[in-house]
């Protein structure tokens, strides 16, 4: 593969007993970064790649979509809200539910494909190099699309419900950039794992199923009793999905403190998952 | 030595670890594993696929890289090119490594040829700008410009070849690490593809290329590294390497009855035990004259009754080139029920007509029936000598290639000189 940036490329046996080379593959952050950098362009063809493939020969094509989240939201519309009448907090149900739903889906949706992805290119890791965490993080960006045109239908909401944005607003798209951090180190992580256990297969659309009720969706994080508040930001996707709701809609506080503890915990996660990733993948070809 | 290093290798080893132990697994079977007898040692059979393999390449060397199948040929590549790791020992590699073990890797059933193109090319390591490029020049290469908007789940198997190669040449890396791909493909694409290869030499580029045709390494390589069981046994001028390892294959291989058995696979059911030639009257012969027929008597011995096996027969130049491949299911001649014991068959060749040269004749035996390989890769070695009788009157050889056709010309079609057509052509 081209180490277009580097010059030289060398390797060592965990065993070997030589002095280190000018770059090692197994180096210090900044080389990783910097060879992250040199594959730029081939994470960019991955991505085009999976948005290529993703609606090809269907008829509703990218249409998909927003039929997801919008069909979603209306069923919980009709069932929490007429028929269980979970409070909102006095937002409007559709916002409700939409609002959160979108940060969710990309969670969710983005974990179930990427978790997946080292295994289904099976053959291009065993067949050439490149940095192995380019596949997960190429599913993990794709997913990108999908959310945006999401966020369209949620402009259309707002204008619909003259919803007037306030400053707080403005830490919306900080919300984003958490939200894929957090998809991509349980990406990363458990796409790992699944090299090694196939376990990760079955157990991510289960698991995913439990935690989106763990997450304020379907409710607000209001209805948590106090005392349970932080056990909700301990899930990372808690506090971040209140945020998501809470800077949109006026009168609703951004709770902090759990917004905080869900970065941190990301933050945690992130470390874990890198580290688990670059202290495996030399195994990936020989193992998957 | 000149020019400075390419490769560097320093006593390279990877070991691999057989069993279930390496394959993906659940936890659960590991649990049951621990909990069923949790004192046992826990180590699958080991097995070195590389042991101490050190050596070096100069800048702008093509070195072929030879060897029997699983001598850890391409695991040396697939360490060379990073995606796997050494147990032990270095490897330094300067410059741009692009390695090609497989053509059209990364391929995607549901994008066009013209996306494909793009996919693959950054896959292997080129950028946007190279590829946009050489693109008119990767479309006229593959012959598939009509179809560059077709998905290639549409393309036959050939096409996505000649794509996938048309790619890989117009990579421009100064290391290039190539395993095989021309086992496959028509011979006017694998002539290409050579070409291609050819270019990549003249232009100041190092190459590792591992092929089991040794007509090719020896055409495109300077330095031939022979590696088996995992070690390296010989590196040296290519023609010398290919020609010491023929001769392990052959061992020695000298024309008569004994088999070499070296390479044998195979259940061991139905061996083979020697093999006679005989000429067209019947009486045996060491040495098959060009032109005439001859009868390969195939003796072997069973171990017990098989039921209607399916003896093979594989013609080889000495080079490795396959002349030509049979066997009695595929002549479809169903051969009975055998007893266990001695015995042998026959084939017999009307006219053998091969130039002269040293041959390989492979014999195989197995059953379609219980899918099943009794005896494999047993070979006997076969002179072929200029012969009058083929009708010429210039001595064959083998620089006229490898078969000889009867034949006849007609030359009825030229005016001859002085007839009244053509009269003055030559003076005037």
């Amino acid at each position: 593969m081209t180490g277009a940036k580097t010059s030289v490329v060398s390797l060592e046996g965990p065993l070997a007993g030589h002095a280190h080379h000018p770059v090692s593959s197994r180096g210090e952050p900044q080389s990783y970064l910097s060879e992250l950098w040199s594959f730029r362009e081939l994470l960019f063809f991955l991505v085009w790649r999976d948005i290529k493939v993703r609606y090809k020969q269907t008829g509703l094509g990218v249409l998909w979509a927003v039929v997801q989240p919008l069909c979603t939201m209306a069923i919980f519309t009709v069932l929490f809200g007429r028929l269980a009448n979970v409070p909102t907090d006095g937002i409007p149900r559709p916002i409700f539910y939409f609002s959160a739903l979108l940060p969710w889906l990309y969670i969710s949706n983005g974990v179930s494909n990427a978790s997946m992805s080292l295994v289904a290119n099976n053959t291009l890791l065993t067949k050439i190099y490149f940095p192995r965490i380019m596949l997960p993080a190429g599913v993990v960006l794709s997913g990108l699309v999908d959310f945006a045109i999401g966020c369209c239908a949620l402009v259309g909401f707002i204008l619909y419900y003259h919803l007037p944005l306030g400053p707080k607003a403005l830490i919306w798209p900080a919300c984003v950039a958490l939200m894929i951090l957090l998809t991509l180190s349980l990406s990363t992580l458990l796409s790992a794992l699944n090299v090694r256990y196939r376990d990760v297969k079955y157990a991510v659309p289960f698991v995913l199923q439990l935690w989106m009720f763990a997450c304020p969706i379907i409710y607000p994080a209001s209805l948590v009793p106090a005392r349970f508040q932080k056990l909700l930001a301990l899930n990372p996707a808690g506090g971040l999905i209140d945020a998501f709701r809470s800077c949109l809609v006026p009168g609703v506080p951004i709770h902090w403190e759990l917004l905080g503890i869900s970065t941190l915990v990301t933050a945690f996660l992130l470390l874990v998952a890198v580290a688990y990733f670059r202290g495996t993948e030399q195994a990936f070809a020989d193992i998957i | 030595m000149t020019a400075p290093l390419s490769i560097e290798i320093d006593s390279l080893s990877k070991r691999y670890t057989l069993g279930k132990q390496v394959r993906g697994r659940q936890i659960r079977e590991q649990l049951v594993e621990w909990l069923s007898n949790p004192f046992a040692r826990r180590k699958g059979e080991v097995i070195w696929a590389l042991r101490d393999v050190t050596f070096t390449v100069p800048q702008g060397q093509v070195v072929g890289i030879i060897g029997r199948n699983g001598a850890g040929k391409s695991t040396l590549l697939k360490v060379l090119s990073r995606i796997t790791y050494p147990t032990s020992g270095s490897i330094r590699v300067r410059g741009r490594v692009a390695s090609l073990l497989e053509v059209g890797t990364g391929f995607h059933d549901e994008l066009t040829g013209r996306e494909n193109i793009y996919l693959n090319g950054s896959i292997l390591g080129m950028r946007r700008k190279e590829i946009d490029k050489h693109f008119d020049a990767i479309v006229e290469f593959s012959g598939v410009a009509a179809f560059l908007d077709t998905p290639i789940k549409r393309f036959s198997s050939g096409m996505r070849l000649r794509l996938g190669f048309a790619v890989a040449a117009h990579l421009d890396p100064d290391v290039l690490i190539v395993d095989e791909v021309l086992a496959v493909g028509d011979a006017a694409f694998q002539r290409k593809c050579i070409t291609a290869m050819e270019g990549l030499r003249s232009g100041g580029r190092t190459v590792l290329f591992v092929s089991h045709n040794m007509a090719a390494v020896e055409n495109l390589c300077s330095r031939g590294l022979w590696i088996d069981g995992g070690r390296l046994r010989m590196d040296g001028n290519a023609t010398d390497v290919i020609r010491a390892y023929l001769a392990s294959y052959t061992a020695e291989g000298s024309p008569g009855e004994a088999l070499q058995t070296a390479a044998r696979r195979g259940s061991g059911e139905l061996r083979f035990t020697r093999i006679e030639l005989l000429a067209p009257d019947g009486a045996p012969c060491r040495i098959l004259q060009s032109g005439d027929g001859v009868t390969l008597r195939i003796h072997f011995r069973a171990e017990r009754a098989i039921r209607h096996p399916n003896f093979g027969v594989q013609l080889f130049t000495e080079m490795g080139t396959l002349i030509t491949e049979t066997s009695t299911d595929l002549y479809g001649h169903t051969v009975a029920s055998i007893a266990s014991g001695e015995g042998f068959i026959e084939l017999s060749f009307q006219a053998l007509n091969l130039m002269p040269g040293r041959y390989a004749v492979i014999l195989s035996a197995n059953s379609p029936v219980e899918a099943k390989t009794f005896d494999a890769d047993v070979r006997a070695v076969v002179d072929v000598e200029a012969s009058a009788a083929a009708g010429t009157t210039r001595a064959l050889s083998s620089r006229f290639g490898i078969v000889y056709f009867r034949q006849r010309w007609n030359t009825d079609g030229c005016q001859p000189v002085g007839s009244a057509r053509d009269a003055g052509a030559l003076t005037g």
